[in-house]
Parts: C-alpha cells; structure tokens; sequence
C-alpha cells in the first residue's frame, strides 16, 4: 500500500465513520421494555429507584410494604389523599397496574446514605424518641413502634416503614391527618391517633424520626400475631376492586 | 302658579318609575313565560327487554356518563362529583334507581323530558353543566334504552348535593334566558345524502358523545359552539381540546379510519415512522368510554370526524422579541438535552423498544408540542402522566412530571425550544404562560 492510499482509505474510513455517527444521530431513543421504564414516571420525585432521600419533601417509596403503596395509590386515586401531583398521575391507571408498582417498589431493598443531623434540642428529640418507641399511656397514645415495627421499619403487610423520611413530609402528614386532607379506610386509626398528638408532639417525633439512620436491610417487620394497638380499616389491604 | 306645574312634575316621575318597573318586571318575566315546562309525554317504545338494556349500556359507555356521575372513589352512577365551571361548582345526580335520592321515582317520560328538554323530575330548568344541548339530539328510543339500564343498576342511597353556583347563574330565571339564547331541543336527523355509517358517527359524536363540549370550545357563557369542532381550553382544567378542523391540531380527514379506531380503541396509535397517543382528559374518555364501544360504532365515529369540514391553519406569527425568543430556545435546548433527550431522543426522535413500540412519543414533528395555545405541551412538562390504560395496553409508560425540577423559566424554555426546532415555527411560551396553564382543578 502506498502513502496515498493510506491517506486515501483513512479518509474514506472517516467519512463512514461521520455518516454513521449522521445517521445514528438521527435515530430514536433505545428504551428497554421494562418496569423501570414504564415507571419513570416516579422517580423525579421519589428518586431513582424510588430512594428518595431524607433531604427534601418527598418520601421515599422502595422498600415500603405492596399493601401500603398499593393503598396509597387507591387512596390518591378515591380522593382519601390530595396531592394534586400523585392524583393526576395515577387517577386514570387500572387496579391490576397499581398492584404491580405496589409489588415493584416494595421488592426493592436498598441502601440509604445517613440522615440529616437533628436541629433541635435534646429534650425534644427526647421526647420525640419516648412517643416513637414508647408512647403516651396516660393519652392513650401507642408508640409508633407497636404498629411500624420494633425497628420502625414497617410491619407486613400493609403498615409503612417511618425511617428515611424528610422531616417536612413527616409533619405534613401528621398536619393533614388532622385537618382531613389525608384518609385512609374507616377506621382510620391514624387520624385517631395525629388528632391526640400535640403540636409540640408532631415536631418532636418527626424530627426524631428523621434523624435515625435506616438499617440495611431495611425490611419490614413480618405481620403482627397479636392483636395491633388499634383498629385499622387499611389493614390488611381490602379486597381489590 | 309653580305649586300645579311641580304636582305634575312629580307625576310623571312617579309614572315614569312605575312603568319601567312594569317594563323590567315583563322582560325578566318573559324568558319564564317563553321557556314552558314540556309535558311529560308517555313513550310507545315497548317493555325493557334485554336487547333493551344491553342497548342503554353501550350508549351509557358512549355517553360516559359515569366520569360525571360518580364521586371520587364513590359508587358508579351514584352522583356526587363536583364539577368546577367558571360559573361556581356543579354536583352530578345519583342516576341509581334509589327512591329517595336517585331516579327511583322517574318514569321513561321524565327521563326522555331531562335528556330532551334539559328538565327535572319536577320540570325545573336543569344547568347545562349536563349537556343536554347535545343529549337533545339522543332518540326516544334510545332514551328509553339508557334509562333501562339505569333501572338495573344497584339502588343506592346518596342525596345530591346543591349546586354551588355564584348568583345569578343558578336561578331559574337566568337558566331559562339562556335557554332561550343557546338551546333549542331537537332530535338528531339523519342526512339521506350520506351513508348509514356516516349518520350513525355523526349521531354518536354530536349525540350521547357529546364531543363538542370540549372540543367546540365556549363562548363568555359557556354555550357550546354548534358543532364548530373548532377547539377550546377546557375551562378551569386547563386542558386544551384540539379542533378536528385543523391539520396542525386534532384533523383526522388524512387519517385512515383504521388509524382513527386504533387510537379510540387503544389510546394509541403506533405507525412505523410515528406514535400519536391522546393524554390528559381524552385519555380518561378512551379509558372509560370509546375503549369498550363496539368496533362498528367506532368505526362511523372515524367516517363521520373524517368527513368534517377543515380550515387552513393560522400562518405564524412574527416574533415580537426574537433576540429574546433566541436566547430562551438556547436555555431549552441543554435542559432538552439534560432531561428530556433520554427518552425523547437527541433531535426529538422519540424512544423505542427494542421490538420497534414506541415507549415516548417522538417530538419533532408532532403537532400536539405546536398546536395553539401550547396548554397541553406545558401541562405535559409540569405534571408528566400515563398514557391511557386500555385492555390493549394496561400497563402504559408514564413520563415524570417537571414542575418539582424546573421553574416556570425553565419549562416556557424547554416549551420554546421544542416548539421551535426540528422545523417547527410555533409561538414561543413565556413564564406567564406557564404560570396560567400548569395548574387547574382535577374535576
């Protein structure tokens, strides 16, 4: 081969090589047809994977119970639960879908980076530990233990994880509980319970619990054997429509 | 001599006074007097059978009538959804054939009288948040056959609850002025000219599919165009209803019919070079309504949109600020690329599946990204979504919803630059635009 042919063959190769890059260019996205994919819907929000992280607004959804989410979803969908966000997205998806994202991110076990530190007193986080793991016997108060779990990690198979929460979400909800914007199915043991906290309670409480770090794995309890704290009309999840 | 010229002074002012009192009192009267209460009129139509009834669902799925009359997570037909208007709030009726608050004491006549005539058990004007403007054109037979099946619905007790309207628009007095003004009752009648599956499109569309209450857009108040099919923003969702007169908007006369039913039946419609699929509230009415008509039915729906009439589409503006619109399309084109290219493909392509489906619409050369006004591009970006879930594709990709990761800036940036690239020439969006079209009320 001479010297100009070299030249010659590598500018031929480098016009291919353009006319490839042109074309492929020009082509559309490759997508996988997967639940990832078709779930990308959620995760700007609740983080990829579902692991949003204690720092923002939004709770993270991996690793919560099928009963929970797949609840959550209906309650979203039925009205029970008002955020303009979730219910526009949800509002027109079939009850067997909902199942299968319930199922989706609760299959995922992930691990979680350490929370944020606490800004408050150690009074008030002191406080905020005894409702968590001990409650209020004298105000009819249960620890958020006897029904999220020993380790606050949820309960099967239906009661949510409460760690890894921003503190904000956590008071949000609690807020709502009291005034009605947020329900769950009669008895809606839950509203029972914000309506008997104080507003010193909620902040105490959220900001414990979003200083604890999440355990790896952060499973769910296995369900109850005996009898729960409180009657709770979510619990287990009713029969699909 | 003044005291006799003030007595008749005061006369005539006192006269005066009266007869335009008189004279107010007869117009705000006459609309009463000009709009009757109809006779209830008894149907020949024979006993229910079950043709009957199975005839009443299907034209209740056509009608969907249940989006309107079932609350949030309440029992079908059991009434009780709030619907917002400009004009206050509108709660729909129980339609169950429960005695004390549904239709148990209604008759096939008084049924007829509310879909005909847009009246009341008691013969009270009705608001026509229910569009009887277009159910008037539904046939006594086929009122008979809806309310049939209404009859064999579970009773269920739900009183209804009172209409939230700002006066006046609720009172009797204003319904029949406007009555007067935009209804006139009148059965659909069929053009010989046309085939039998025109016809039967024609009446399913501007019948039970009462298709212009969004896509005919309303006037200042909220009289629906006759049949203009022109296009109009869903007041208070912020929806905007292509027209079906428009090749740059919702035309389908270039369609195949097959196309048409494809994307009635499915929500999509999957060609190998494109991918059209509806969202926002059409997305609801395939999944509740025109998924489960029969494909016949679909099919006169696809002959008679294609047969409508068509306008050219409006020439592009000049731009008012190009340096500025220049520099948005700059701003839109690396968010583009840092948040939307992944699925959307680098120059708006779109993203497939490995078997060639397509799992996000391509961009570039879909006229729903440059339809005027650009509500529907923007809520797409803000609020994200599912396309439809029908029995052909019950587990539909969803797209993130933007408005928690851009500003309104970033999202008229990205609006703009996709509304003018890949050969487009739309009219840019703005911050105010997307600050007016991002919210509205799920109802």
């Amino acid at each position: 081969m001479t010297r100009w042919q070299l030249v010659l063959w590598t500018l031929v190769w480098a016009l291919v090589c353009m006319a490839w890059a042109g074309a492929a260019q020009a082509e559309p996205a490759r997508l996988e047809d997967s639940l990832t994919q078709r779930l990308a819907a959620c995760t700007t929000c609740h983080g990829k994977e579902g692991r949003a992280a204690p720092d923002g607004y939004h709770p993270r959804i991996a690793g919560k119970p099928a009963g929970y989410l797949y609840n959550q979803l209906r309650n979203f969908q039925d009205g029970r639960r008002r955020y303009g966000a979730m219910v526009s997205l949800v509002d027109s998806l079939p009850d067997a879908y909902l199942h299968e994202i319930a199922e989706h991110f609760a299959a995922l076990d992930l691990p979680y980076a350490a929370p944020p530190a606490a800004r408050l007193d150690a009074a008030t986080l002191a406080r905020g530990r005894r409702l968590a793991l001990q409650g209020d016997t004298a105000r009819q108060l249960p620890a958020c233990a006897a029904c999220h779990g020993a380790a606050l990690t949820g309960q099967q198979p239906a009661t949510p994880g409460l760690l890894g929460l921003p503190r904000d979400y956590l008071i949000g909800q609690l807020g709502a509980w009291v005034n009605g914007q947020r329900r769950a199915l009669a008895p809606d043991c839950m509203a029972t319970v914000a309506q008997r906290l104080s507003g010193d309670d909620v902040t105490a409480v959220a900001a414990w619990l979003a200083s604890q770090p999440v355990p790896s794995p952060a499973r769910a309890a296995p369900a109850a054997q005996s009898p729960p704290p409180m009657v709770c009309g979510s619990v287990p999840p009713r029969v699909p429509r | 001599m003044t005291r006799p010229v003030r007595k008749v002074r005061l006369w005539a002012w006192l006269l005066g006074v009266a007869a335009l009192v008189a004279l107010m009192s007869l117009l705000l009267a006459l609309p009463l007097v000009l709009d009757r209460e109809q006779a209830l009129q008894e149907s020949a139509s024979a006993a229910a059978t079950p043709q009957t009834i199975e005839r009443g669902r299907v034209l209740a799925l056509a009608g969907n009538c249940v989006a309107c009359h079932t609350a949030r997570g309440g029992v079908p037909y059991a009434g009780g959804r709030a619907i917002t208007t400009p004009f206050g709030t509108v709660y729909a009726g129980n339609l169950t054939p429960d005695v004390a608050t549904g239709l148990g004491r209604w008759t096939a006549a008084h049924f007829w009288r509310a879909l005909h005539h847009g009246q009341g058990f008691d013969g009270r004007r009705l608001v026509p948040a229910f569009p009887y403007t277009e159910f008037t054109r539904i046939t006594r037979a086929d009122s008979d056959a809806l309310f049939a099946y209404l009859r064999t619905l579970p009773a269920t007790m739900q009183a209804n609850r009172r209409q939230e309207l700002r006066w006046p628009y609720g009172t009797q007095q204003a319904l029949a002025s406007w009555r007067l003004l935009f209804f006139r009752a009148g059965e659909f009648q069929p053009d010989a000219a046309q085939t039998a599956a025109w016809n039967r499109g024609a009446y399913l569309v501007n019948g039970p599919g009462h298709c212009v209450a969004c896509h005919g857009g309303r006037n200042a108040l909220g009289a629906t165009a006759d049949a203009g099919f022109d296009g109009g923003l869903i007041p208070t969702r912020n929806w905007y209803a292509p027209a079906f007169t428009r090749a740059g908007e919702a035309s389908v006369a270039a369609w195949t019919v097959d196309d048409i039913v494809s994307l009635l039946k499915t929500g999509a419609v999957q060609q190998a070079a494109a991918d059209f699929r509806v969202i926002g509230p059409m997305a609801e009415v395939v999944m509740r309504s025109t998924q489960h008509l029969p494909d016949a039915d679909l099919r006169a729906m696809a002959v008679y949109l294609k047969s409508l009439p068509q306008q050219p589409d409006p020439a592009p503006e000049t731009l008012r600020e190009p340096g500025l619109v220049a520099q948005r399309v700059q701003q839109g084109q690396s968010l583009y690329a840092d948040h939307c290219a992944g699925c959307h493909g680098t120059a708006g392509e779109g993203g497939q599946l490995p078997d060639g489906r397509w799992a996000a619409p391509p961009l570039a050369g879909n006229r729903r990204v440059t339809q005027e006004p650009a509500a529907n591009l923007v809520r797409a970006i803000a609020l994200g979504g599912f396309g439809a879930a029908t029995q052909a594709q019950p587990r539909p990709f969803g797209m993130p919803p933007f408005a928690h990761v851009l500003n309104e800036e970033q999202m008229a940036a990205v609006a703009t630059f996709l509304r003018r690239s890949w050969g487009a020439r739309a009219s840019p969006v703005d911050r105010q635009d997307v600050a007016r079209w991002r919210g509205g009320s799920d109802e």
